[in-house]
């Protein structure tokens, strides 16, 4: 099962509800209190002429879980994709504003994308592992970086994949193909895949909306064992998973011009029960979107 | 949620004759595209048996294992123009397959850019280029610069019948790659040609495969373009060459010139001449070359099927 991350939350006996966080401090106290891994200031993405994003400032604190949530198109997937830069393979793409990580802003010029591809991993939509075994999945990404000697390599193999906690299911067939497996395991071999190369923060762009629920549970009891080393930013339109799994989360609206927008940014306890948008709360109640 | 906005019942009567009428049809139509699917099949069937039939008397071994004899002495082969295919072959591959390959990817890559699209463009009007056409610009190219027909100009012209059918598959089967998998490669930081030399390319490796065996097969079956290029030479003889190339101590780089440099014979080129000429001898082997080119093209495609139908179960597991 899903280790409970929240408590119960009790708001007038003040319980901690966040990990050692008191209820009524404010997201502001919160975060005035923890790391920022990344930092996002008035970012707005242009496709064309056509604004995507409106001027989106968003915290991301370390080792967290930070999850965007918002009814589809309202750019939630594009806001993640700002954050690794991904954005730029799209062509005639342009983006505004500053994506600071740990404090440097990579979209500065200079600023070696690949770098930054590596510190900040990404999880798609959809399990796209390689056409290549298992094994070579997971090596893809350290011998991009040079790294050869096959010790060194079965070791960072063995490492991801336990990680990934998919290790004792592919031990004895890591040269199979990782097209054999199963989605959710396909899923889970990415997210190996991607801790290989040792990110510090990991992007998952709705990681489980193509996985059966038993799949779905495993990949969210994995970023819990996950969160304890890495920085988590999850893109969801499963509010319940975003719930169940982060520390935050933001909530994005298509502004009438349909650009996307962030319309409030709470503790997660605090947003699916005091939310403090009309939107935010007719949203997670379910009642539109 | 009101009930009075759902439409009312439609009533629809069907009749015994209308049931009846339209099993009719669909018998006659049936019927109908079965017949000609049946008939679409005659074309292949008849050509083979017919060229199994009169091919046939002419295989024996010394057919593959020996050079051509003059008219009235019996035996002989056609080894030379055996060999002189898979030269033709080669060449035409060795030419047109790195280039056309790269320029599939930058096409499939970049198919908006002025170059992609000149690509395209000019692939198509290259594929309708009529052979014998690019056997005179082979001619004009290497046979008048260097003086003497070649096996090398046979292959260049082969190598651009060959062009077309390299880019445009190797593009299509690029293009099927999912979008996922490059963004998959390239979220882990790898460069767009690392992502194309170790992702794209592996995925769409099959249908690339089965692309570039489609144009060796429809290579190693032209004619026209040989006529003023390679031109035919009943006396060549590649083990001789190399051997003789031995014997000299000559470096492996000017054995390979020696091959190339002189005319050569292919099937099909020899399948012309032969049934050109007015003895009944010649008539005969030209069938027996006609089976022989047919076979090499058959097991071509039948081996790069297999091969591609194996290596696709692997990477499924």
């Amino acid at each position: 099962m899903v280790k409970q991350l929240y408590g119960e939350l009790d708001v007038e006996n003040n319980k901690p509800a966040i990990k050692g966080l008191a209820v009524k401090e404010t997201v502001e106290e919160v975060l005035a209190s923890l790391e920022m891994k990344m930092e996002m200031s008035d970012v707005s993405v242009f496709y064309g002429n056509f604004r995507a994003l409106a001027g989106v400032s968003l915290k991301i604190p370390t080792q967290r879980i930070t999850a965007i949530i918002g009814p589809s198109g309202c750019g939630k997937s594009t806001l993640l994709r700002s954050f690794n830069r991904m954005n730029d393979l799209t062509p005639n793409i342009r983006t505004e504003g500053d994506v600071l990580l740990d404090s440097r802003n990579i979209y500065a010029p200079g600023i070696d994308v690949v770098d930054v591809r590596r510190r900040i991993g990404m999880v798609f939509q959809r399990p796209n592992p390689f056409p290549k075994s298992i094994y070579d999945n997971v090596a893809y990404g350290p011998r991009l970086y040079g790294i050869r000697r096959h010790s060194e390599l079965d070791e960072i193999v063995e490492g991801s994949l336990r990680q990934a906690a998919l290790w004792e299911e592919v031990k004895d067939k890591l040269h199979h193909s990782g097209l054999a497996l199963s989605g959710g395991q396909q899923q889970r071999l990415c997210i190996a895949r991607a801790l290989a190369v040792e990110p510090e923060v990991i992007l998952m762009d709705e990681p489980a909306s193509a996985l059966d629920p038993v799949a779905t549970l495993r990949i969210e009891e994995l970023m819990h064992n996950l969160v304890e080393q890495y920085t988590i930013v999850i893109v969801t339109h499963n509010m319940q998973q975003a719930a169940r799994v982060s520390d935050f989360t933001g909530m994005m609206m298509m502004r009438d011009d349909r650009a996307g927008e962030l319309i409030e940014f709470d503790r997660t306890d605090l947003i699916f029960t005091r939310p403090e948008d009309k939107r935010t709360e007719d949203y997670v109640t379910g009642r539109f979107g | 949620m009101t009930t009075s906005t759902m439409p009312a019942k439609r009533q629809i009567v069907f009749s015994e004759a209308r049931f009846a009428r339209r099993r009719i049809v669909n018998l006659i139509m049936l019927g109908l595209t079965g017949a000609m699917a049946l008939l679409a099949l005659v074309p292949l069937i008849w050509i083979t048996t017919y060229v199994i039939l009169r091919g046939g008397s002419s295989i024996n071994v010394s057919f593959f294992t020996q050079a051509p004899r003059p008219l009235g002495v019996a035996g002989g082969g056609v080894l030379h123009a055996i060999q002189g295919t898979f030269i033709l072959t080669a060449l035409a591959g060795v030419f047109a397959i790195p280039p056309g390959v790269l320029a599939a990817v930058y096409a499939a890559r970049n198919p908006n850019t002025p170059l992609g699209i000149a690509v395209r463009f000019s692939t198509d009007v290259l594929s309708g280029v009529p052979s014998i056409v690019v056997g005179l610009f082979g001619y004009a190219l290497i046979v008048k610069t260097q003086g003497h027909y070649s096996a090398l100009a046979g292959g260049l012209a082969l190598a651009i019948l060959m062009l077309p059918i390299v880019v445009r598959t190797t593009e299509e089967m690029i293009k099927l790659v999912p979008h996922t998998l490059r963004e998959g490669s390239l979220a882990l930081g790898a460069a767009e040609w690392k992502t194309t030399l170790r992702v794209v390319l592996p995925a769409a490796m099959n249908g690339i495969i089965t692309g570039l065996m489609l144009g060796l097969a429809r290579a190693s079956g032209e004619t026209a373009p040989l006529l003023f290029t390679a031109l035919g030479n009943e006396r060549y003889d590649a083990f001789r060459i190399i051997k003789s190339g031995i014997q000299t101590g000559q470096n492996p780089l000017s054995i390979l010139n020696m091959l190339v440099e002189q005319p050569i014979d292919s099937l099909p080129l020899t399948l012309w001449k032969y049934a050109q000429q007015p003895y009944p001898e010649r008539i005969n082997q030209a069938w027996g070359v006609a089976l022989v080119l047919m076979a090499i093209v058959l097991l071509t495609n039948v081996s790069a099927k297999l091969w591609v139908t194996r290596r696709a179960g692997q990477l499924k597991g």
